[in-house]
């Protein structure tokens, strides 16, 4: 198949800033994006003059030309925004990145996404205004106006479709936290959480605890692409890219809640092209990476990426299946939005190549292929799998 | 009376006009929503064009306001300040009888701490908030 991203780009570099809690980064958000980019460069051993595209996400406010201007670049090539979806882009910004690197468009192209939500607005609060027209007007006046909220519902039906039981998505919360425990860069490092503790926690909206929601943190992530047939020329083993594409079902976006396939992750329709691409299967899968806004949205989207029969998840979603290293399918093993940071999902792509690397705190042994998954129960929602050289 | 507490953003027809025959009946308490006038199918959320035969010709109809509980969730942390002493409330999908490819977001009236399950039946509550500017009316739900 000549129409394929399948190893012909991979990542070299790899960069974050350290991550906060909301509000309390000591950086402005387009210095934290600096940060990120110029530690990946680092990472990659390259200058930061040498970038020469860039690509992200949700409505990132760090613009490309700005960062190229700050950054000393010599010659702008590219410069992309994945639309919609939120987090859902992570892997779609990937994906653009790499189609640009695959088709000569650009040589070396950062992904990146910043968030200081502390000093622009927070995602979890409803708007704060006297009057609200169109979709919102819809949904909004009932008390419906968070992403917790907008996603509970999808959830409880799955939940009511397939049986699923509280501790199904309980399992998803241990599993990140346990693994945030060995990972010093985890805002939850030192913060572990057990079952009482999960059980006791407040309803934020049913069904989710509040460990069973993402934090908002301050920060910034940043990757480097360049064409595989030179990465082996960096410091760091080079993680290539096996696929990575987003896209939705049949009017995932209409509006006021009324797509027909209601009660999914959004990634039906994804993950056959995915796999495709890649030529892998789910069980070639060694580690995964899997989005949490909330859990119920990893549990649906783990049956999607076809981990788990959707009638089988109160057998499938324990913990010891979810740790590293000995699981079997350990799922963010870096802690993930859940207790490493919010970084709007791009961390769980740098834990991927990590992974890949053999460079995680939480390493699964001779992990070959990484899967991530990108943004459950938005529009567009994207995937993305990395591979060591010898998937190639 | 009012299902939540007052002081959540109150909606308003949008400035483009495409929902606006939606909220004149729901003051009249008549549910009214989009079909298109060539394939005769219904949509919701409102668009310019039917999004099975593309036709531009859409009206608003009368709908049977009675359906059936599709989803729900019982919120407990308030995400407003408006809601910061409301305590629990439940929203409700309803999947109306009348056109099962539309689905209404509402609030179901009664006990906030109630059980409620799927496919349980409901017929809209029209609630009127006639003395705020500008004047408004939800669409509601209770248990039939």
């Amino acid at each position: 198949m000549s129409r394929t991203v399948r190893g012909k780009v991979a990542v070299v570099g790899i960069g974050e800033t350290q991550y906060y809690k909301r509000g309390e980064a000591p950086d402005a958000e387009f210095k934290l994006a600096l940060k990120a980019i110029l530690a990946a460069c680092e990472d990659a051993g390259i200058s930061p003059k040498e970038v020469d595209g860039f690509a992200s996400f949700s409505n990132d406010r760090s613009d490309p030309s700005h960062l190229a201007a700050a950054l000393g670049v010599d010659d702008l090539r590219f410069a992309n925004m994945q639309w919609g979806g939120g987090g859902g882009g992570g892997s779609g910004a990937i994906a653009n990145a790499a189609a640009a690197v695959a088709t000569g468009m650009a040589e070396c192209v950062v992904v990146f996404r910043a968030l200081a939500q502390g000093q622009f607005g927070r995602f979890g609060q409803g708007p704060q205004r006297d009057v609200i027209a169109g979709d919102g007007a819809h949904t909004v006046p009932f008390g419906l106006m968070s992403p917790a909220q907008s996603f509970a519902m999808k959830v409880t039906r799955f939940m009511h479709d397939h049986g699923v039981e509280q501790n199904a998505l309980r399992a998803i919360s241990l599993a990140s936290y346990h693994h945030a425990q060995n990972n010093p860069r985890a805002v939850m490092h030192g913060r572990p959480l057990d079952e009482e503790k999960y059980d006791n926690s407040r309803w934020i909206v049913e069904p989710f605890h509040l460990f069973d929601c993402c934090l908002e943190n301050d920060g910034a992530a940043a990757m480097v692409l360049v064409a595989a047939e030179r990465a082996r020329d960096f410091p760091h083993k080079p993680a290539y890219i096996l696929s990575a594409l987003s896209g939705s079902h049949y009017r995932a976006g209409a509006s006021v809640h009324n797509t027909p396939d209601y009660a999914t992750s959004t990634f039906k329709t994804v993950v056959p092209r995915l796999y495709d691409m890649a030529q892998v299967k789910p069980a070639d899968v060694d580690v995964l990476q899997c989005y949490e806004n909330f859990t119920g949205g990893v549990l649906m989207s783990m049956v999607e990426h076809q981990f788990c029969d959707p009638d089988g998840c109160n057998e499938f979603f324990v913990k010891d299946n979810l740790v590293a290293p000995s699981g079997k399918l350990p799922t963010n093993t870096s802690g993930g939005n859940l207790a490493e940071c919010y970084m709007h999902g791009l961390g769980l792509n740098i834990e991927a190549v990590r992974q890949i690397r053999g460079q995680s705190t939480n390493q699964v042994d001779d992990a070959d292929v990484a899967l991530v998954a990108s943004g459950p129960m938005v529009t567009p929602v994207s995937s993305s799998i990395f591979g060591t050289e010898a998937t190639l | 009376m009012s299902y939540l507490n007052p002081g959540l953003p109150k909606p308003v027809p949008a400035p483009d006009g495409l929902d606006t025959p939606f909220w004149e009946a729901a003051s009249r308490e008549v549910l009214m929503l989009q079909r298109c006038g060539a394939c005769q199918e219904f949509q919701w959320g409102p668009e310019w064009i039917c999004h099975r035969c593309h036709s531009e010709d859409l009206g608003f109809e009368e709908v049977s306001p009675v359906g059936n509980i599709y989803s729900y969730e019982r919120v407990w942390h308030p995400v407003h300040p408006a809601l910061k002493e409301q305590g629990p409330y439940i929203i409700v999908l309803v999947e109306l009888l009348e056109c099962s490819s539309v689905r209404l977001v509402g609030n179901l009236l009664g006990d906030p701490e109630q059980p409620v399950e799927i496919g349980t039946s409901v017929r809209a509550f029209f609630e009127h908030h006639r003395d705020v500017e500008p004047p408004f009316t939800l669409v509601q739900w209770e248990k039939i």
